[in-house]
């Protein structure tokens, strides 16, 4: 059986398909697809269907679908919508197949399910029934639900992310849920404000290999570790160059190994700090932390790496793979050791993810 | 589609207008082209019958507020138009995006 790697690439003018070989060394570059919409994230479930989420300004939000590795592509949005009167929904923000369903999250934050590949939508408006829900702030990319974490075991159980609500948990499928954020701070409330029960400003969050319970989170205000399924949270921030950054990824085997990508501060242009690209790991649950940089561009980097742009492929050694926002791609084949630059100059990228193809 | 015309429509016939839509549109709806004849008595109807033709295609013009879409601009006869803007029997219809750059 042959297995093929494909790295799926979301941005913000389509999507693109980056077909690797065997030594994950030779990459080629298919693309853009979704008729060039804005794509926030794009992924593939289990039987190697293509789902990309998004929306475009004049015709608003939609899933695309491709049964076919990106040679063709239909688009759904049947039953994505609020009622009539509220807010309608500019963007799908993310995807995420659990179960025997696909999930999408919105901008306003909200969830969605389709229990038929993409072609129908069902609102779960547990969600939007939370109490809280009327004092949700948009941040600065909007009212997004930017990250869904299912169980691997139980599909009930959901984590979502919002900026910036903060985390949110159901274990009833979605009919009820429960903010997560204790211990998760948020420098700009006041000083005796700073630990709400929601309103944080979560960028990402990673489940640990084989550990439901542990889940790691790069906030707007640090880098936190979850060991009891978001029900506290502590500060793994210690020996990282800043606590400012957007994608996390954990290990796809190793529940101790974390990938971050540290920024220079929410103020300062939120670039690599010191115009030097990094990836940082921890191999000890976020104890101590290295910096990746051999392969990466050391000097003049003024990029920034958004909140979905990161992902592992689950090879040995795992292979890592980040997008920046000035439209080019680095992937390492040796879980960090040494990167290379895969592609370049495509527009702003939105999200990374991996697809391996055993057909 | 049988055409009533003009002069023997009654005052209850269902009008037909004809329908030129954006490229960007029909690009998203494969056989789609950009010249349609449709009956319908509103704007809001004429889209109903867009999307029985072309599934989904009502989702793309009008939101769920329910509203045509911000950057979408519907003009009957040159004027700016509603979903709840009547239609004339031979009515032509233009479906545009809007000026939306970046």
């Amino acid at each position: 059986m042959a297995t093929k790697i494909h790295v799926l690439v979301g941005t913000r003018k389509g999507a693109f398909i980056l077909d690797g070989d065997d030594s994950r060394e030779s990459w080629t570059l298919r693309g853009p697809f979704c008729e060039a919409w804005p794509i926030n994230h794009v992924v593939a479930d289990k039987s190697g269907t293509i789902y990309a989420g998004g929306g475009n300004e004049w015709f608003g939000p939609a899933v695309w679908k491709s049964g076919d590795l990106g040679k063709t592509w239909s688009h759904s949005s049947e039953g994505l919508a609020y009622a009539e009167g509220e807010t309608p929904i500019k963007s799908v923000w993310s995807l995420a197949p659990n179960g025997s369903g696909l999930y999408a999250g919105v901008e306003p934050a909200g969830l969605f399910r389709s229990d038929d590949d993409g072609v129908t939508w069902s609102h779960i408006d547990g969600l939007q029934k939370h109490p809280s829900r009327a004092q949700w702030m948009p941040g600065g990319g909007g009212l997004i639900l930017h990250h869904i974490v299912p169980h691997p075991d139980d599909k009930n159980q959901i984590w979502v992310a919002i900026s910036t609500a903060g985390v949110f948990y159901t274990s009833d499928g979605g009919a009820t849920w429960q903010p997560r954020n204790k211990g998760v701070r948020c420098d700009y409330l006041p000083e005796d404000q700073r630990y709400p029960e929601f309103g944080q400003c979560v960028h990402s969050m990673a489940m640990a290999a084989g550990k439901p319970d542990r889940i790691y989170q790069q906030n707007h205000c640090g880098m936190y570790r979850s060991d009891d399924g978001g029900e506290s949270w502590k500060s793994i921030e210690a020996g990282l160059p800043s606590t400012f950054g957007f994608p996390s990824v954990a290990h796809p085997r190793c529940p101790d190994t974390l990938f971050l990508i540290p920024l220079n501060g929410d103020i300062l242009g939120r670039f690599v700090p010191d115009g030097k690209a990094a990836v940082w790991r921890t191999r000890d649950g976020g104890k101590s932390w290295e910096d990746l940089r051999q392969g990466l561009p050391q000097e003049n980097v003024y990029f920034g790496v958004l909140r979905q742009s990161m992902a592992t492929d689950p090879l040995e050694p795992a292979g890592i793979y980040f997008g920046s926002n000035t439209g080019s791609l680095y992937a390492s084949a040796n879980e960090g050791e040494t990167w290379a630059c895969i592609a370049e100059h495509l527009p702003t990228i939105t999200s990374v993810e991996t697809l391996i193809d055993e057909r | 589609m049988a055409l009533a015309s003009q002069s023997a429509a009654s005052p209850d016939a269902v009008p037909t207008v004809a329908v030129v839509l954006t490229a960007a549109l029909i690009r998203l709806f494969a056989g789609c082209e950009a010249r349609q004849r449709i009956s319908a008595r509103t704007v809001g109807e004429m889209l109903d019958a867009l999307d029985r033709q072309w599934p989904g295609m009502r989702d793309r013009l009008r939101d769920s507020t329910p509203a045509i879409r911000r950057h979408i601009s519907v003009f009957v006869d040159g004027r700016r138009a509603g979903l709840e803007t009547p239609l004339t029997e031979g009515a032509k219809v233009y479906v545009l995006t809007a000026m939306s750059g970046g």
